[in-house]
């Protein structure tokens, strides 16, 4: 039973990750991943590059407490997520999310929930740099609408 | 009290600074916004009402009913955007 999260500079290997995940496990008979990669455009800009900022110590804590949440929701064995910092180009590997469970149904789900989760309640910044400059990405009401449809309200995006 | 404040992203940019110890008689975290607001200057900006503004107590999201203690971690941040 591994439930670990790592917040690192550099890339990672998804089928090492995979591999690691579900090793001397025989109860496991699903592993579900998610991969999140850098587009070339967001917003209707093309992005050269983006800066990725968090905030140590509590980006660890909040996910350990979603990896919590998501062990108590669904039949799951092991989840293993994975985030970039710093500077990254599109095509690159952001976050990566993978969870084993016996059947697929609850891997599924509780990969799903991570993900969106993580989208919402994470402290990590995206800064893009475009032709017209560099800006902060800004924070979507569709992430907040998709953790609700877990019973969790977020108001990750509302003005205070 | 003692306060550690820690700014991020846009924030910390507008700010101008990452981190810093405050001391303050501020109850709560409204409280302490608001003082840092009356300093004017990219504070009354940057953590204006109104503004997506989030917060953090010892590293937990918090509202800002949250009570602070003796030496308690507060964070400003926008909206996160991560994933």
């Amino acid at each position: 039973m591994s439930f670990t999260v790592s917040i690192q500079t550099q890339d990672f290997d998804v089928s090492q990750e995979l591999a690691a995940l579900r090793a001397g496990d025989a109860r496991v008979g699903a592993v579900c991943s998610f991969l999140g990669t850098v587009r070339e455009r967001n917003d209707g800009s093309s992005v050269a590059s983006m800066e990725l900022e968090h905030y140590p110590g509590m980006t660890e804590k909040s996910i350990a407490a979603m990896m919590d949440e998501a062990q108590k929701r669904f039949d799951i064995y092991a989840a293993r997520v994975i985030h970039r910092v710093g500077l990254l180009h599109p095509e690159d590997q952001i976050v990566f999310v993978a969870v084993t469970s016996a059947h697929r149904g609850e891997s599924f789900k509780a990969c799903e929930f991570l993900m969106d989760y993580l989208k919402t309640q994470a402290p990590f910044w995206k800064k893009e740099v475009t032709p017209e400059g560099a800006r902060w990405v800004d924070a979507r009401v569709s992430d907040d609408q998709a953790l609700a449809r877990w019973g969790i309200e977020a108001s990750n995006s509302v003005a205070s | 009290m003692n306060v550690t404040l820690k700014y991020f992203a846009s924030i910390r940019e507008a700010i101008g600074q990452g981190s810093e110890s405050v001391s303050t008689h501020a109850a709560t975290l409204s409280a302490l916004r608001e003082e840092l607001i009356a300093r004017g200057g990219a504070y009354a900006d940057a953590l204006a009402h109104g503004r997506a503004v989030r917060m953090a107590l010892n590293q937990d999201l918090c509202d800002e009913s949250a009570v602070l203690s003796e030496g308690c971690e507060v964070a400003f941040f926008p909206p996160v955007t991560g994933g």
